[in-house]
């Protein structure tokens, strides 16, 4: 068997090439985000780390994640189920609409809210006389995020769902399952690796957002700084290590995102091997 | 119609009509409200500023230079991914997707940090003359880092897909390897090429938290389109932030529309007529 690009040189420069260009492009940055937050030793990262508004952004983030992933989960879960079990006019456009968040770049995601909510929106002054404040508060930093990561469970779960077919569903009403039994037994067996796909990509998102969120945040420290609008804070301070050990925590975020999706694809290529 | 054997129709379609109204459609009111309180050259003279105009030009030139440094990037790395069984390819694999995990700001301050004049990067570059940070080039730095993951993703299926005799019959005949590459490879790998590109370049135009640090933000020189719209925010001037706001939707949108319909051609070619999804 022969194979364009086999011959041994031909191969090796290549695989050279792509692997320097990668350590020089995404490597050296991700090593030295946590070189710049260790370069003081490790108890300036501590002391970083104790910081009374570090820690008030961390718990922000995670509150904002708290919400939005499950919202965006169930909300997901729906919209698959509908645009791949049933056939109805409108379909098409539906699908279309979810991927306004990803057409939209995040700064006009954050002003669509703040021109909606904000206290010269329709909606934000009929809410002001109710002395309900969502913009500049952490409700309305949960909506830009719900709006930002909408599309990620649904975009993993539609194509899977689509190529299952609804088959096996069919059958399990037949024999009697409701609703609920239905979707458990049946269901999400089948779309669960899918559906921890779309979680993590959602949840990655959420706490790394900054574009739209920074829109609506007022940044008031200790009350409306998540982690990536801290790190903004503390690196305007040059406070570079502060900056860099928030940084560092955002990275290692993401790099176990990276380690679980390799995880997860390593586990359903096995399965489909296995399976074929 | 066919009658509807599953459960949960009226339930889903109402949850998802709800959601879609309430999170996606609702807010897009806000900016007709907003856009429709000024007059034409109210709204020309604020799409038309100088120095948004200045703006627009650096934010296109560096999307045009990112995306373009990605699709030569992508097409490599999903090449080798595809071809090649080398020890690292797993870890090789995974780090294309970095950009979209790692938050925006961390890749900001990070390459600002490194390619800054005393930056590890930076201070390597200083003595040939090459600035990158608080120049055009870094803000296209900053727009090719967190665009990387378009090409290789949409190329590297395309290659993984195409079967061996393609190959085989090209370099039995007696093409050469960069011959064949071209004539035989490159017409089924293009229109992803094209796509993953044309993804890159829309992601770039919009990017936020990745350029403010890098770019230095200087009024005419180093100021993205993005920035401007936040900086007519903080003035409060809602109507100029919607106006700009306006302008970037709708080319994200004609893009958008663009590679769709460049894609639904390239798949009727393909499928003979069925488009997918």
């Amino acid at each position: 068997m022969r194979r364009i690009g086999d011959a041994p040189a031909t191969r090796a420069i290549l695989i050279t090439l792509a692997t320097l260009l990668t350590t020089l492009f995404l490597v050296v940055p991700l090593a030295s985000i946590f070189y710049q937050a260790f370069a003081e030793g490790l108890a300036p990262f501590w002391h970083n780390l104790s910081d009374q508004y570090t820690r008030q952004a961390i718990m922000l983030t995670l509150l904002i994640a708290l919400v939005t992933v499950p919202v965006n989960l169930v909300f997901g879960v729906f919209l698959a189920w509908l645009v791949t079990r049933f056939s109805f006019p409108g379909r098409r456009l539906l699908q279309t609409f979810i991927d306004i968040p990803f057409a939209v770049s995040p700064v006009v995601a954050g002003l669509l809210y703040l021109l909606l909510y904000g206290r010269t929106g329709w909606l934000g002054s009929l809410l002001s006389e109710a002395d309900v404040q969502l913009m500049f508060a952490w409700p309305g930093m949960v909506l830009v995020t719900i709006f930002v990561t909408c599309p990620f469970v649904a975009r993993e779960l539609i194509p899977l769902m689509q190529a299952q077919g609804s088959a096996d569903e069919e059958a399990a009403v037949t024999l009697g399952a409701g609703g609920w039994t239905l979707f458990r037994r049946v269901t999400l067996p089948k779309i669960r690796w899918a559906l921890v796909y779309g979680v993590i990509l959602t949840n990655a998102r959420a706490i790394g957002e900054y574009g739209a969120v920074a829109m609506v945040s007022g940044t008031i420290r200790g009350e409306t700084v998540t982690l990536p609008l801290q790190v903004e804070l503390l690196y305007q301070d040059y406070n570079t290590v502060g900056a860099f050990t928030s940084a560092a925590l955002l990275a290692a975020i993401a790099v176990v995102t990276l380690v679980v999706k390799g995880v997860l694809e390593w586990h359903t290529q096995r399965r489909g091997k296995r399976h074929a | 119609m066919r009658a509807r054997v599953l459960p949960g129709f009226t339930l889903s379609l109402g949850v998802t009509l709800l959601f879609v109204s309430l999170i996606l459609l609702l807010p897009m009111t806000s900016l007709v409200g907003q856009l429709a309180g000024l007059s034409w050259s109210q709204y020309w003279a604020a799409i038309t500023d100088p120095r948004l105009l200045a703006s627009y030009r650096v934010t296109l030139l560096a999307a045009a230079t990112a995306s373009l440094f990605n699709a030569l990037f992508g097409l490599l790395l999903a090449w080798v991914l595809a071809r090649y069984a080398f020890p690292g390819k797993r870890v090789l694999d995974a780090l294309m997707d970095l950009p979209f995990a790692l938050p925006t700001a961390v890749a900001g301050i990070t390459l600002a940090t490194l390619y800054s004049r005393n930056g590890a990067i930076g201070a390597l570059l200083a003595p040939y003359g090459i600035e990158i940070a608080y120049s055009w080039l870094g803000i296209a730095l900053a727009m090719a880092f967190t665009s990387v993951p378009f090409v290789v993703r949409t190329v590297q299926p395309v290659l993984e897909d195409l079967p061996t005799r393609t190959d085989e019959a090209a370099l039995t005949l007696g093409a050469s390897n960069f011959y064949a590459f071209r004539r035989v490879i490159w017409p089924h790998i293009r229109p992803a090429v094209i796509t993953g590109t044309g993804l890159s370049f829309a992601r770039s135009l919009g990017e936020f938290g990745a350029v403010i640090f890098i770019a230095g933000n200087m009024p005419y020189e180093t100021e993205v389109v993005s920035l401007m719209l936040a900086t007519r925010l903080e003035e409060y001037d809602y109507a100029g932030a919607a106006a700009i706001a306006s302008v970037v939707m709708l080319v994200s949108l004609l893009l958008l529309l663009a590679i769709n319909l460049w894609q639904g051609r390239f798949y009727r070619r393909l499928h003979g007529g069925s488009f997918p999804g």
